[in-house]
């Protein structure tokens, strides 16, 4: 476990540090946009991280609430709580680039939005982990919102899809074709951020079983 | 002799790591009284818990006169009648509208006639119009008692029932007990006060640190000691 | 039968306790009319874009005012442990959770029935002048509503900031109900074509389907202490 540990430390570091390369030399400069649009390499990846450790708080929700072993909270406690930072660096990232491009800091896109739901709906889900002494009823509870949450986000991204389609959009999301190597330095990214994700993990439910185990002792001996 | 009614097989309860009960056997035969003490925290109340199927072990088993936990139907658990520190009542409503709702719930019949039977009982009749709410604590948990028996429970299970009790509503308590005990019902009891457990028990038992550290029948253990062996495992 | 008895025994229980306290109706009630009220003040009375924004202060009036009822109702459960003996009782669990659902139900939408006729008056608008389909509106907005708030006030009632959790919660999940609810009041209140409206009608419905399989499956789970 240990060296798993080192290994991919390392790899987030090195990873991180030539995904940084690629975004900014590799990949060719934006004709329109600039240097701005180096952005988005890291605001996609990050988008990608935070809706798969959100899945990943999902998937071991449903796991404890059916073999109601500890590990499998700490682990979705511990996603939604790197999935949040993720999403944070999402919300960041995109006015950031927004500004300059489309000339507001905001706009209420679909997808836009529905990360901001999302960000609130696992706020929520780590407070609540908060303000509950009991780690059983914690467990539980928690999971409830980790799963309730999660079905929710397709759901709220259709709602406010067609919301914005009524209303005329004021900004289209420039897409399309997307150069190869931009591309390539987009998936460098992911990959990059993935590493760092897992060695992330690794750390915060080592941290979230010890935190249970002091739990344990404090309460056998008080 | 006499028939098991419940059985613990190597029961464990963890929360967490917090491990509340740890390899608890035991079995519960019926017409008995049992009695459990121990210190605050040892795990007494999980064990009720366990025994009246509010939550399930972490391992081991619990046998329903045979049949596991998870086999049973959610009617089963109408054999229980829980009597807790806390009311269990409804502070706005009425007595009557509080018992006619459990009565309700466990599908009770000729509820009207049983309801004033169970209060004629505990001497409550005359205040069965009146909202729970102005009740004192003596009357409140003289009227949980009649919630907790409304179906005819053959397993009774009180947690801390003496607790915050006047005489008068502790006296009606003992008396139902007894009553309860002559019918052959099964009585399972937490409690603090040695002597109104000690008195009316016919098995003894302590917990302490989630273990089960005595079980014994009252007849083989004299009060002095019983005292003792309290004291030991408590003091340990 | 059994299943629906225990629902009809809790929910005339809570009738009942609502009847003798009046403690939830009433106190939501002005809470909602307060807020329609209040609300006023954001335009000039009569504006034109007006009517483009009363159908959302009414939703949100109702939701403001429901979050503060389903907390109330939930801690009539909790104090004196209730909610224990409850789960003690010999019948389905998930029938207990409807109960209490079909209860907030009840509750939000006496609410509902006495705060649109005052809305209506206060903004001059008709919402019901192309016809009863915001009823249906009203009934899946609030059902979603009352589904997802039963569930979560069990919830925040066990936290220790009560009453602070059920929104902070609440709020974000129910997005698409707020969203398809107000959209498709809008359409009525603006006279536009009501078949735009069926498309929100059916992302409600399909909401509330949803959410009652959800909850039916894991609120055996999570209530078991």
């Amino acid at each position: 476990m240990k060296k798993l540990q080192k290994f991919l430390d390392i790899a987030a570091i090195l990873l991180i540090v030539a995904g940084l390369y690629m975004a900014f030399m590799f990949a060719p400069m934006e004709r329109v946009m600039g240097a701005v649009q180096k952005i988005f390499y890291f605001h996609v990846a990050s988008a990608w991280i935070a809706f798969f450790a959100f899945f990943v708080t999902f998937v071991f929700s449903i796991l404890f609430l059916v073999k109601q072993n500890f590990l499998f909270d700490d682990i979705a406690e511990s996603s939604a709580e790197i999935g949040i930072m993720f999403c944070t660096i999402v919300l960041i990232t995109g006015p950031i680039w927004a500004r300059p491009i489309w000339g507001v800091w905001w706009t209420w896109d679909p997808r836009l939005t529905t990360t901001t739901i999302l960000w609130f709906i696992y706020a929520g889900y780590i407070m609540l982990r908060k303000f509950i002494e009991e780690a059983d009823k914690r467990a539980k509870f928690a999971a409830a919102i980790g799963i309730i949450g999660f079905i929710d986000v397709p759901i709220v991204f259709f709602s406010i899809r067609w919301w914005r389609t009524i209303h005329p959009n004021v900004v289209q999301k420039g897409g399309g074709g997307l150069h190869p190597d931009m591309l390539k330095a987009m998936l460098f990214a992911i990959l990059a951020f993935s590493v760092l994700y897992a060695a992330m993990m690794l750390k915060r439910v080592r941290i979230a079983s010890l935190a249970r185990r002091i739990d344990a002792l404090g309460e056998n001996n008080g | 002799m006499s028939e098991t009614l419940v059985e613990f097989k190597k029961v464990n309860k963890k929360y967490g790591h917090i491990h509340a009960l740890r390899d608890v056997s035991v079995s519960l035969n019926k017409g008995e009284f049992v009695s459990v003490f121990g210190p605050n925290g040892a795990g007494k109340s999980t064990f009720l818990k366990l025994l009246c199927t509010m939550t399930p072990p972490t391992s081991g088993q619990i046998l329903y006169e045979n049949t596991p936990l998870n086999k049973l139907q959610d009617s089963f658990r109408s054999r229980f009648g829980v009597i807790s520190h806390l009311p269990f009542l409804y502070s706005e409503l009425t007595a009557l509208e509080n018992l006619r709702f459990y009565a309700r719930m466990y599908d009770v019949q000729n509820i009207d006639e049983r309801i004033k039977v169970l209060l004629e009982k505990v001497e409550l009749y005359k205040r069965r119009n009146d909202k729970v709410r102005g009740y004192s604590r003596g009357m409140l948990q003289r009227l949980s008692i009649t919630r907790a028996l409304l179906h005819d429970p053959e397993i009774v299970v009180l947690d801390e029932p003496y607790t915050g009790l006047d005489t008068h509503a502790s006296d009606i308590l003992t008396r139902i007990l007894m009553e309860l005990f002559g019918e052959q019902k099964t009585i399972v009891m937490v409690t603090h006060n040695m002597k109104q457990g000690y008195d009316a028990a016919s098995r003894l038992a302590i917990i302490k640190g989630g273990q089960l550290v005595f079980n014994e029948e009252k007849a083989k253990i004299s009060v002095q000691e019983f005292d003792e062996r309290y004291i030991e495992a408590v003091s340990r | 039968m059994k299943y629906l008895n225990t629902i009809s025994a809790i929910v005339r229980k809570d009738v009942l306790h609502e009847l003798k306290s009046r403690e939830i109706v009433v106190s939501m009630l002005l809470f909602s009319v307060l807020t329609v009220v209040v609300f006023s003040f954001i335009f000039e009375p009569g504006s034109q874009f007006k009517n483009e924004v009363v159908g959302g202060i009414l939703w949100m009036s109702f939701v403001f005012a429901g979050i503060l009822g389903l907390n109330k109702s939930m801690m009539s459960e909790v104090t004196g442990g209730n909610f224990s003996a409850l789960l003690l009782a010999p019948v389905d669990r998930s029938a207990i959770f409807f109960g209490k659902a079909v209860s907030n139900f009840i509750f939000i939408a006496m609410v509902e029935i006495f705060t649109i006729p005052l809305f209506m008056v206060l903004y001059n608008v008709n919402i019901f002048a192309y016809g009863a389909m915001p009823v249906v509106i009203f009934f899946l907005g609030t059902y979603g509503f009352a589904i997802l708030g039963t569930l979560f006030s069990i919830i925040s009632v066990n936290t220790r900031t009560r009453e602070v959790m059920l929104p902070l919660l609440l709020l974000p999940i129910i997005v698409p109900i707020i969203l398809s609810s107000v959209q498709a009041l809008n359409i009525y209140i603006l006279g536009h074509d009501p078949a735009d409206a069926s498309k929100w009608l059916q992302l409600l419905a399909a909401f509330d389907a949803i959410f009652t399989v959800v909850v039916f499956a894991v609120f055996d789970f999570i209530v078991e202490d």
